[in-house]
C-alpha cells in the first residue's frame, strides 16, 4: 500500500521528498473515507447523484447533444408550433416532446434552459459564497462592533424571505439600470446580472453565520496563535490558516443553496422578472407554457416543470446525504 | 416578564428603523423622483417649484426623518405608476392577502400537527414513511409549480374528464369537482373589507391557492412536530406516565403533544411572515388581487413608493407576530414564569 502511494523516482535522478499529497493521493483517500463509505451504501444518493451528474452534462455539452438550437430565432417555424408529444396521435419523431408556441423543440430548449438554470445558481451561490464567508470571517475574527454590526443585519435580513429579498433587489437593480442609461448592456446580459446579484445578495447570511461560528472556535486554537506570534498579518491568517478549516459545513450550505438558488431563478422568471424568453430558463418555460395550461396544450409547462423538480429533489437529496456524511455526530 | 417584552420592544423597534432605512435608500438609486412624476412638456422652473415642495432639497437625514414621519401617520407617497396614495390601494388589496395567509396558515396547522403526531407515534409505519417522502416532493417542488400543478388537476383535467360510472350504481363526474382557478369569486363588502369568506363561491376559490400556499409550511410543521414528538417520547416524564398506567391517548396528547407546542408556536410565527411574503407567486398563480400582486406590478414597473411600503409592511407584521409570540411563549410554557420571577432582578 505505501509503496503504491509513493511516487516513483526516475532513474538517475535525484529523489526529492514531495511536500505535498500528489492527486493519485488524495484519490486514494477519498475512496477509503467515509464518505465514499455512507455513499455506496445508499441507493437514493447514487441515483441522485447520477441524475445531477446527466444534468451537469447536459449543461455543459448541451450544444452537442440538443437536437436543435432553440435559440436561433432563424431556425424557428412557427409551422411547428404547438406539435403534441411524440408519442400522441399528432405527434413528430423530430420533436420528442412536442414544441411550444414559437415552434421550439421542447426537449432542446429544456436542455439549453437547464443550462441557463445552472450557470444563474452557480454564479449567484458563488456570490453568495464569497459574501458570506468574507463577513463571516471578518465578523468572526475582528469580533467587537463590527461582529455585533454584521450580525443585527444578518439577523434582520434572515427575517425576510429570500424571495422577497431577491424581488426587492431585482426591482432596484433594473430601476437603476433604467435610469442610468449609460451601462450600455443588452436585455438577456441585464437579466442575468440582475438575477446572480439579486439571488445571490439574497442568500449569503446562511455562510455568514456558519463561518462565523466556525471561525470563533479556530480563532483561539494554538495555530492561529502561533500564527499571531510569528507575526503574519490578521488578513493572510484568516486567508492562510483559519479559511480552509472552516469551509467543511460551507460546502453542506453550498449544494443546498445550489438547489434553492435554481428554484429562486425558476420563481423569478416564472414571475416575469427573470431571463426572458428569447433564451428561455426552465422557469421561462414553465411561465410560457402556463398561458397554454387550458387550450389543452400541457406539455408546453408540464415537461419543464418535471425537468425542474427533478433537478432540485436531486440537489436537495445530495446535500442531505453531504450533511448527514460530514455530521461525525450522527454516525 | 414586563422587561422582557419592554426589551423586545425596543429591538423591534430597532428592527422597524432599518427597513425603513432600507426602504428609503431604494429612492435614492433610482435618480430623481421628480422625473417619475411629471410629463415631458414641464418646464425647469416648474420642476424646481415641485423639487422644493416635495422637500428635495432638503438634507438626506431631514428627508428621511419626514419619511418616517409621514411613514408612521400612515402616509407612503403616490405610486409613481398610478398617481395614487399607496396607503390607499395597499389597504383595499389587504385583506385578499390576509384572508389568504391565515387561510392557508389555518390549513398547514391543521393538518401538519396530526401529520407530525401521528408520524412521530409510528415511526416505523408505512403511511408514516409515505408521508415523509411525500413531504420531500413537497420540499423540493417550486411553489408557483404546485399551484399550476393543481390548476392542471382540478380545473383542466376534472373539467375535460368523463363521467365515471360505478358498477351501474351511481356516477362520478369529476366536472363536479372542479374548482374555479383564477380570482377571489364572489365577494362581500362589510365596511371596507371585502372578504370572500362569506360566498360558497369565494370559499372554492380559496381551496387551491391556500393549499399552494400553505403545503410548504404543512411539511414543516410536519416535521417538525414528528421530531419533537420523537424527543419527547423518549424522556423521563413519559416513561413516569406509562407507569401510573395512563391512557395512550392522555399521554400522547395530554403530555407529549403539550410539550411539542413551543417550537411549533416559534416556527409558525416566523412563517407567518414567509406566508405573506411567498403570497406573490401564489397570487400571480391564482391571478388572486392581493398586495403580492401589486408588489409583483410594481417591481416590474420600477414603481418604488409601492415596493418601499410593502416592504415596511411587511416588516411591520414580521415584528407584531414575533411579539406576539413571544408573550405566547407566557402562555403555554410555565415554566418561563417561575423563571423569570426568579432572574427578574438581572432581567
Amino acid at each position: 500500500m505505501a509503496d503504491a502511494r509513493m511516487p516513483t523516482p526516475a532513474p538517475g535522478s535525484v529523489a526529492v521528498p514531495t511536500a505535498r499529497p500528489g492527486l493519485a493521493d488524495g484519490v486514494h483517500r477519498f475512496f477509503d473515507s467515509d464518505v465514499w463509505f455512507s455513499f455506496k451504501r445508499s441507493p437514493i444518493t447514487i441515483g441522485a447523484a447520477a441524475v445531477t451528474l446527466l444534468y451537469f452534462v447536459m449543461a455543459v455539452f448541451g450544444p452537442w447533444i440538443a437536437p436543435h438550437d432553440p435559440f436561433d430565432l432563424a431556425k424557428l417555424d412557427l409551422l411547428d408550433s404547438l406539435i403534441p408529444p411524440a408519442w400522441m396521435a399528432d405527434g413528430e419523431a423530430r420533436f420528442p416532446l412536442g414544441t411550444d408556441d414559437q415552434g421550439r423543440d421542447l426537449l432542446s430548449a429544456i436542455i439549453y434552459g437547464s443550462r441557463v438554470s445552472l450557470v444563474i445558481g452557480f454564479a449567484s451561490v458563488l456570490l453568495s459564497m464569497v459574501i458570506g464567508i468574507g463577513l463571516g470571517l471578518i465578523s468572526g475574527f475582528v469580533g467587537g462592533a463590527i461582529d455585533a454590526f454584521i450580525m443585527r443585519m444578518a439577523e434582520i435580513q434572515l427575517s425576510f424571505p429570500a424571495i422577497l429579498v431577491a424581488l426587492l433587489i431585482n426591482g432596484v437593480i433594473i430601476g437603476y439600470f433604467k435610469t442610468h442609461p449609460e451601462w450600455q448592456v443588452d436585455q438577456v446580459t441585464l437579466a442575468y446580472v440582475v438575477l446572480v446579484l439579486s439571488i445571490g445578495l439574497s442568500n449569503w447570511v446562511q455562510y455568514a453565520r456558519t463561518v462565523r461560528g466556525s471561525t470563533l472556535v479556530e480563532r483561539n486554537k494554538e495555530y492561529v496563535q502561533a500564527a499571531h506570534v510569528i507575526g503574519i498579518h490578521p488578513a493572510m491568517i484568516m486567508w492562510r490558516h483559519i479559511l480552509p478549516n472552516v469551509m467543511g459545513p460551507v460546502l453542506v450550505i453550498a449544494t443546498i443553496q445550489l438547489a434553492l438558488a435554481v428554484i429562486t431563478e425558476a420563481t423569478l422568471s416564472f414571475l416575469g422578472v427573470g431571463v426572458p424568453p428569447t433564451e428561455p430558463s426552465l422557469g421561462t418555460l414553465i411561465r410560457v407554457g402556463n398561458d397554454y395550461l387550458f387550450s389543452g396544450e400541457w406539455w408546453v409547462t408540464i415537461f419543464p416543470g418535471a425537468a425542474l423538480a427533478i433537478l432540485v429533489l436531486a440537489v436537495n437529496l445530495l446535500g442531505d446525504w453531504l450533511r448527514d456524511a460530514l455530521n461525525p455526530k450522527l454516525r | 416578564m414586563v422587561a422582557f417584552i419592554i426589551r423586545r420592544f425596543i429591538q423591534s423597534l430597532f428592527v422597524m428603523f432599518v427597513v425603513a432605512l432600507v426602504s428609503f435608500a431604494m429612492f435614492q438609486f433610482i435618480g430623481d423622483p421628480v422625473n417619475q412624476m411629471v410629463g415631458i412638456e414641464t418646464s425647469l422652473a416648474e420642476r424646481a417649484a415641485l423639487r422644493e415642495r416635495l422637500g428635495l432639497n432638503d438634507p438626506i437625514y431631514v428627508q428621511f426623518w419626514h419619511y418616517i414621519v409621514n411613514a408612521v401617520s400612515g402616509d407612503f407617497g403616490l405610486s409613481y405608476q398610478h398617481k395614487r396614495p399607496v396607503a390607499d390601494m395597499l389597504l383595499e388589496r389587504l385583506p385578499a392577502t390576509l384572508e389568504l395567509s391565515l387561510v392557508s396558515a389555518l390549513f398547514s396547522l391543521i393538518v401538519g400537527i396530526p401529520m407530525g403526531v401521528y408520524t412521530g407515534l409510528n415511526r416505523d409505519g408505512f403511511l408514516a414513511k409515505l408521508f415523509l417522502t411525500i413531504s420531500l416532493i413537497g420540499i423540493s417542488l417550486p411553489t408557483f409549480l404546485i399551484g399550476i400543478l393543481l390548476i392542471f388537476v382540478f380545473s383542466v383535467m376534472m373539467a375535460n374528464a368523463p363521467p365515471i360510472p360505478v358498477f351501474d350504481l351511481f356516477t362520478i363526474y369529476p366536472s363536479a369537482l372542479q374548482l374555479p382557478s383564477f380570482g377571489r369569486g364572489t365577494t362581500v363588502d362589510i365596511g371596507s373589507w371585502r372578504t370572500g369568506l362569506l360566498t360558497t363561491d369565494g370559499l372554492k376559490a380559496l381551496i387551491m391557492p391556500s393549499i399552494t400556499l400553505g403545503l410548504f409550511q404543512l411539511t414543516l410543521i410536519m416535521r417538525l412536530v414528528r421530531s419533537e414528538m420523537l424527543e419527547v417520547l423518549r424522556t423521563d416524564y413519559i416513561k413516569f406516565a406509562r407507569a401510573r398506567g395512563l391512557a395512550n391517548r392522555a399521554i400522547n396528547f395530554g403530555h407529549a403533544l403539550k410539550n411539542t407546542l413551543v417550537p411549533v408556536i416559534t416556527i409558525t410565527g416566523l412563517q407567518v411572515g414567509s406566508i405573506i411574503a411567498f403570497a406573490i407567486i401564489t397570487e400571480t398563480v391564482f391571478q388572486w388581487p392581493g398586495m403580492g400582486q401589486m408588489f409583483l406590478l410594481a417591481v416590474q414597473n420600477v414603481d418604488i413608493p409601492i415596493m418601499a411600503a410593502y416592504l415596511m409592511l411587511i416588516a411591520f407584521f414580521f415584528v407584531v407576530i414575533n411579539l406576539i409570540v413571544d408573550m405566547l411563549y407566557y402562555v403555554v410554557d410555565p415554566r418561563l414564569r417561575v423563571d423569570a420571577g426568579k432572574v427578574s432582578g438581572h432581567g
